[in-house]
């Protein structure tokens, strides 16, 4: 199982800001390795987010993004307390699922 | 306590505090030579210090005036000058070679040349904004200076072994190590003298 | 070329371009700057910090016993808050002043039972690889963020070793007759247009010592100070130091105690 991401999901005012920290190496498939040979393509294809288990924000992201990617987004209608679940899925049909808390 | 006691004790503290300077020079040298291993071109041989880098740095580049003109009298000396006594060259390969150079790290592929990259440390001509301040601008070097035959004797000598007019100078001995060869030097002297040079406009 | 992207809200990467005065190109590095201020918030260090502190959770090593259990970073066995900032120091039970680094590796091979020279083959990370050490060492860094600077410098090993690294730092040497303070010596100077702090000086010691240990974004992967001072001995065109070396220490020592009472920030990013 890869590893864990770093969820930060902060309230400022009533939009609940939320970032993502995600490790993953992020390869297109398109970068050669010292020896020459091309690194197989291994990234996320897909990520979810949800709030007290519904989802609040889902896509597809691709190959352009880089290794060990930060995604930020803004959520409205979530408050202190509430539970921010965020998913994803790689090409490869690795997973990984991290909850964090709204402060 | 009485004048000469505190006099002599004074001189002591001098002393001790010179020996101890020197005592910790000396560990660093032993330490810098226990901890150190060759890499690729870069070998155990570049830490052993030249007649020039051993005054230097025992007088933290501040030689003592006497020893200043013979340290640089010495640099100018190693200074090999074209046989056909042609210093100036094409001040177009001169802003190329100011330009680039890479060599001597332990990353680098070994062989010289290896260039000057003289922009690391210097202005030089006007449309390259990418330049260091560790060293003066040369902009207008010839137009301030004149392109006379005493000039570019001593633009050609300065750039082989710049040490020989400022013993302690930072800049490295391009022609003396052979990170550039007579005839970049001779590109290199045109970039800063010619008229026609953009370093000059 | 990848694109390097952060998504992180309306975030836009302008770098200025390269007409008009060099103040165009300092404004690239300005840009960098504000880059880098979003990027602290959520610095993908910290990815590295979590596994630093796994790696300190864990029983591991031929030993199996817990670094937190059993290392001693200066301020007690397993204590780390505080405790980077206040490194370089002497440790008795070795019997050697120690940066960071050197303590954590210290550990792993005499608690641990880890092999030393398992631990020197590959010290610095690269895209494929990051060293247990460099994890380890972000993890501790980042448990001194927003601390001031405290190395004890008036500890006599601490003070005889800064002494030391004080002269390696103006050694000069090697084909182009460069020592630390060549560079790093003076003020406002800088290197194509890559500013040079003048770390021999007190307030300006601090501008080296941020950003260490450092995420770099060309590659994604965590660079630490011994990395660094590698680096810019092979830039020196020096032969190179041995990872964790007294010479390295030293050096360290010098440059951290110069900063002494700045706050550090935690793990930095770099480009």
């Amino acid at each position: 199982m890869a590893d864990p991401m770093k969820i930060r999901a902060q309230m400022k005012g009533d939009i609940c800001d939320i970032k993502i920290l995600m490790s993953h190496p992020m390869e297109t498939g398109q970068r050669k390795d010292s020896d020459g040979k091309v690194v197989p393509a291994h990234f996320i294809q897909s990520l979810s987010v949800d709030l007290n288990g519904k989802t609040v924000i889902s896509g597809q992201t691709g190959t352009s993004i880089s290794r060990n990617p930060v995604f930020g987004f803004k959520v409205k209608g979530a408050k202190a307390g509430d539970k921010v679940t965020v998913n994803w899925l790689d090409n490869k049909g690795d997973k990984r699922t991290d909850e964090a808390t709204v402060g | 306590m009485p004048n000469r006691f505190v006099f002599l004790l004074a001189a002591l503290l001098v002393i001790a505090g010179v020996a101890r300077a020197d005592d910790y020079r000396l560990r660093a040298l032993r330490m810098i030579q226990n901890d150190f291993q060759a890499k690729g071109q870069a070998g155990l041989d570049r830490l052993e210090t030249d007649s020039l880098q051993h005054v230097c740095n025992k007088y933290s580049d501040k030689p003592p005036a006497p020893l200043l003109r013979l340290v640089e009298a010495d640099q100018l000396a190693t200074v090999k000058y074209p046989a056909d006594g042609r210093l100036m060259g094409d001040w177009r390969e001169g802003e190329k070679i100011a330009q680039s150079g890479r060599g001597f790290t332990w990353t680098d592929k070994p062989g010289l040349p290896v260039g000057g990259n003289c922009y690391n440390c210097h202005e030089i001509s006007p449309r390259e904004l990418s330049f260091g301040t560790l060293g003066p601008s040369l902009r207008n070097f010839g137009r301030n200076r004149g392109n006379t035959p005493e000039m570019r004797q001593y633009v050609f000598s300065k750039i082989f072994n710049a040490k020989s007019f400022n013993a302690c100078s930072a800049m490295p001995r391009f022609g003396y190590i052979g990170a550039l060869n007579e005839e970049q030097i001779r590109h290199l002297v045109a970039l800063l003298l010619d008229p026609e040079s953009p370093v000059n406009q | 070329m990848r694109q390097s992207i952060a998504i992180v809200g309306a975030l836009a990467i302008v770098i200025g371009s390269l007409c008009g005065q060099a103040a165009a190109k300092d404004a690239a590095t300005a840009e960098f700057d504000k880059f880098r201020e979003v990027m602290e918030d959520s610095n993908p260090a910290e990815l590295f910090e979590a596994k630093g502190e796994d790696l300190w959770q864990a029983k591991r090593g031929p030993k199996q016993v817990a670094l937190a259990e059993s290392c001693d970073l200066g301020l007690g066995i397993g204590v780390v808050k505080g405790a980077y900032v206040q490194m370089p120091r002497y440790f008795a039970d070795a019997g050697k002043v120690m940066d960071a680094e050197r303590r954590i590796v210290w550990c792993m091979v005499e608690k641990q039972g880890f092999s030393a020279e398992e631990l020197f083959r590959t010290p610095f990370a690269n895209e494929n690889f990051t060293p247990e050490p460099t994890s380890l060492v972000t993890y501790v860094a980042g448990a001194s963020r927003n601390m001031k600077i405290a190395v004890p410098i008036s500890e006599p090993h601490v003070q005889d070793t800064y002494q030391l690294g004080r002269e390696v730092f103006s050694f000069r040497a090697g084909p182009y007759d460069f020592a630390c303070a060549t560079c790093h010596g003076e003020d406002g100077k800088r290197i194509r247009m890559q500013q040079l702090p003048n770390l021999a000086k007190k307030d300006e010691a601090i501008r080296a010592y941020q950003g260490w240990p450092g995420y770099r974004m060309t590659g994604g992967f965590m660079l630490t100070q011994q990395w660094r001072m590698n680096d810019c001995f092979r830039q020196q065109r020096f032969p190179e130091p041995r990872y964790l070396s007294d010479t390295v220490t030293s050096l360290l020592t010098y440059l951290t105690a110069n900063a002494n009472g700045n706050v550090y920030k935690g793990p930095g990013i770099k480009r």
